[in-house]
């Protein structure tokens, strides 16, 4: 109860922009709480990355008698692992003194961001499926599956359709968006007229796309009959999304598609009435009943947008840089990362962007620390885990790094809602 | 039933709620009908009139149920009608269930002998004792996880994190069970790395207030993760060391194991199915008898009232989400120290499903027994029609489980409910 004194004080003098700013700084804020959510998230990548390396933990069996041998190793074998993951996500410094000084190409420079893009639009994707419908009350865990129907609406509308160039992307787009959109309806229709719950639909509606997938790649007029294992035919060139930098940078134009669909979804819900609607309902649907919003058309309507988000982001897997046929594995985990993006970024539709961004980046490391440093890729999965742990329980953070409380207290988890 | 109370039975239904003609069993009935019907015509017409055969050994010797193909896949379909058409005769819980059963294996059995009728020349048979201990085995992670969600769910904690328990428990056996060479070890350290899952689930859904849903997803990725990092670190470098699992062999139980078809296929097993089927017992009986499973279906169904008269919420809530993962873990140990050694994201969806059998179970143990049971037979029929040439693709055959649930939560095979407080944290105020 100090404060009371300081209150009395700033109200007497009203403190500068910097002394606010500082203030604030080490408040439990929704930036700082990410900051420092990330860096817990290296810090218990570290440990595991030293306990799983037996030679380091070799050194650790004498570290009574030289704790420097331990220290010095472990310190080495983390700090090569995050500079690779730093120089796969963003900037290869020896990429850029080596174009400065004329040796290289300017490509090796713009890599790491290339690849952090293409792995980013299709989080935002889905990031942005998942926002949705959370802003209407409705927990989304069928981005998977939505992505998968969209996956494979796009690729057979990519190689079964002879159309001209740039009728033919757009309508492998449009295939997905409906694709997801159909397989969204059906758990945003069954939640309208039955009550059924939408995170046990979408889960199951998850594995009746994976299945049907399988199903379809080896289908005849679907598999390629030059292979002998489960892939479809390639995608035509007409229908793929064209890439921005050249033939040897993977970026493509599916994140300039993210963007707009970014646009698109904040245009969405803080300016049109669906949008308004929608809040309403995911605030409190009794009330939006009672003030005449139809809850029912409503559910299913965000559940069809979500889907179709979600069937577009499954799209940019077949047709963008990462694959051109369809696979058991093509949606990776887009799905349920998205989940996680959603989180982080808040659920506001830029936030989820940015947290689309932040994923990519680390994927997009994690390929290059995997490589150079033979770290796994699934350390990029536990760090992601763990950020959206740290950022979902914002109180935890707050008491480790013994924060301030926010002024304004915008970092509530209270999502719970149940079966 | 006398005249009289008839009378009064119709004037209760007629004059404060207006009961529809159309109640849930009468739906269920038409259903029945229609595909029974559609069985029969359809099943009977594609079905050869080969001699189906149901053998009561592992192959095709021994005694048999026989019957004509075209005949069987028409006549199972009839009944199935038949059962539909009672239900809508005789209205009423009393015949429920039990038309229900045999409406459903009436359908199974008809579209059985359309199947095994076409197989190839010489496999017009189906080995009776080999389905049964292939949906058994197969249920038996079904059965650990729908407990362990049952557990969770009945005191009021969403557990979606299933998949992440079997995942840490088969890994946590799989490496403690190499390292010591003891497979009691192994499943030891199982039943403690399923309870880690756990542990973070309730710190951060009962201490932080987490969405319980939200940290379930969330775990189930950190599982994923966290075994498939330390598999591609530590057992692809040196299997020998980290990753050869020491397995339990066959128990077979004295006078039990000599039952005809029955024996072979339950009590020549292993220690996970025994300790599987003793544990529904035991969790039905304390969930049902005791003073533990009343307070934990208060705290379930209305915490502020449990806590009035003095239940300690929140300190029950750890306890159960613990135990669910001990559990789990059990559970996930029978795929490493049973038969294979640890792979990569080796539960591969079976978390989920096994979420579905607590569903489809309606959050009982012994529902959540037949569910896991229904499933595994799904899961085994798969492998058999994909062993008999069949056309019916096993990708389709795997996707019974998951419509099933879906069918049930939407309310056509009878609405289920989940325990009123699951999914709603506790804040005591």
């Amino acid at each position: 109860m100090t404060d009371v004194k300081t209150d009395e004080k700033s109200e007497a003098r009203r403190p500068s922009l910097g002394q606010l700013f500082l203030q604030n700084l080490w408040a439990a804020n929704t930036v700082m709480v990410t900051v420092l959510a990330v860096v817990l998230a290296l810090l218990i990548g570290a440990v595991l990355i030293i306990i799983s390396d037996p030679d380091v933990l070799a050194t650790y069996e004498y570290i009574t008698a030289r704790p420097s041998d331990a220290l010095n190793s472990s310190w080495t074998v983390v700090s090569e692992a995050y500079a690779n993951l730093f120089k796969g996500a963003i900037v290869n410094p020896e990429a850029v003194s080596a174009w400065i000084s004329g040796d290289g190409d300017w490509q090796p420079v713009f890599a790491p961001i290339s690849e952090t893009l293409t792995y980013t639009a299709p989080l935002v994707f889905t990031g942005l499926s998942v926002a949705l419908a959370f802003r209407g009350g409705l927990f989304n865990i069928g981005a998977q599956g939505q992505a998968t129907v969209g996956v494979i609406l796009t690729a057979l509308a990519g190689f079964l359709l002879p159309l001209p160039p740039v009728i033919h992307l757009i309508v492998a787009l449009l295939a997905g968006a409906v694709g997801g959109a159909i397989w969204g309806f059906i758990p945003g229709f069954l939640k309208a007229r039955t009550g059924a719950h939408e995170v046990i639909n979408t889960i199951m509606l998850n594995y009746v796309a994976l299945y049907f997938l399988s199903w379809i790649i080896i289908q005849g007029g679907v598999h390629n009959p030059e292979r002998t294992d489960a892939i479809s035919k390639p995608v035509d060139s007409s229908a793929q999304l064209p890439r921005l930098l050249g033939d040897d940078l993977r970026v493509h134009a599916g994140i300039l598609l993210a963007v707009a669909a970014t646009w698109a979804v904040a245009w969405l819900l803080d300016r049109s009435t669906f949008g308004f609607e929608l809040r309403a309902v995911g605030a409190n649907p009794d009330a939006a009943r009672t003030a005449g919003i139809s809850v029912t058309a409503t559910y299913t309507m965000v559940m069809v947008i979500s889907g179709a988000l979600a069937g577009l982001g499954g799209a940019n897997m077949v047709i963008g840089s990462t694959a051109n046929a369809l696979t058991p594995a093509v949606v990776a985990q887009i799905g349920f990362d998205g989940i996680l993006v959603a989180l982080l970024g808040r659920v506001k539709p830029w936030g989820v962007a940015l947290a689309a961004l932040l994923f990519g980046a680390l994927r997009a490391g994690g390929n290059t620390m995997q490589s150079f440093s033979g770290i796994s890729l699934e350390l990029v999965t536990v760090l992601q885990a763990l950020i959206v742990i740290f950022i979902a329980a914002p109180a935890l953070v707050k008491a480790i790094f013994r924060l301030r409380a926010a002024r304004a207290a915008r970092l509530s988890t209270s999502m719970a809602k149940g079966w | 039933m006398s005249g009289v109370s008839t009378i009064t039975a119709d004037d209760v239904t007629v004059a404060p709620v207006p009961v529809s003609f159309w109640t849930r069993s009468r739906k269920v009935g038409v259903g029945f009908v229609v595909t029974g019907v559609l069985a029969a015509v359809i099943f009977g017409a594609l079905a050869t009139s080969e001699t189906v055969r149901f053998t009561l050994s592992e192959n095709a010797s021994g005694a048999a149920l026989k019957i004509d193909g075209t005949v069987g896949a028409i006549l199972f379909g009839v009944i199935a009608a038949a059962a539909g058409g009672v239900l809508i005769a005789v209205p009423g819980k009393k015949w429920f269930s039990w038309m229900l059963a045999v409406g459903v294996v009436g359908l199974i059995l008809s579209f059985l002998c359309w199947q095994i009728s076409d197989a190839p020349a010489g496999q017009n048979f189906m080995p009776l004792v080999n389905m049964l201990r292939g949906t058994f085995l197969l249920a038996v992670p079904l059965i650990f996880g729908a407990l362990a969600g049952v557990l969770c769910e009945r005191s009021g904690v969403v557990n979606v994190a299933i998949e992440g328990q079997l995942l840490m428990g088969a890994f946590a056996g799989a490496l403690v069970g190499t390292m010591t060479g003891s497979a009691w070890a192994g499943l030891f350290a199982a039943a403690l790395g399923g309870a880690f899952v756990s542990l973070l689930l309730a710190v951060f859904t009962i201490r932080y207030v987490v969405d319980q849903v939200v940290m379930g997803i969330v775990l189930n990725l950190f599982a994923v993760g966290l075994t498939g990092f330390l598999y591609e670190r530590l057992m692809q470098t040196d299997q020998q060391k980290y990753n050869q699992p020491p397995h339990f062999g066959v128990w077979e139980i004295p006078l039990l194991k000599d039952i005809p078809v029955l024996g072979p296929a339950l009590f020549r097993s292993n220690i996970f199915l025994y300790t599987a089927l003793i544990l529904v017992a035991v969790i039905h009986v304390a969930l049902f008898r005791t003073r533990w499973g009343l307070r934990t279906r208060s705290v379930g169904e209305h915490p502020t009232a449990a806590d009035t008269l003095g239940v300690r919420v929140l300190g029950l809530r750890y306890r159960n989400v613990l135990l669910a993962g001990v559990v789990a873990g059990i559970g996930g140990a029978s795929y490493t120290l049973l038969l294979y050694s640890f792979t990569k994201n080796m539960i591969g969806g079976k978390g989920f499903i096994a979420l579905a059998a607590l569903i489809f179970g309606r959050w009982s143990p012994t529902g959540a027994l037949l569910a896991a049971l229904f499933f595994g037979f799904a899961d085994q029929l798969g492998t058999y029609l994909s062993a008999i040439n069949s056309v019916i693709p096993s990708q389709f055959t795997a996707m019974l489980p998951y419509l099933a649930t879906i069918f049930a939560v939407a309310g056509l095979v009878g609405r289920v409910r989940a325990p009123a407080a699951d999914g709603k944290p506790y804040i005591k105020g």
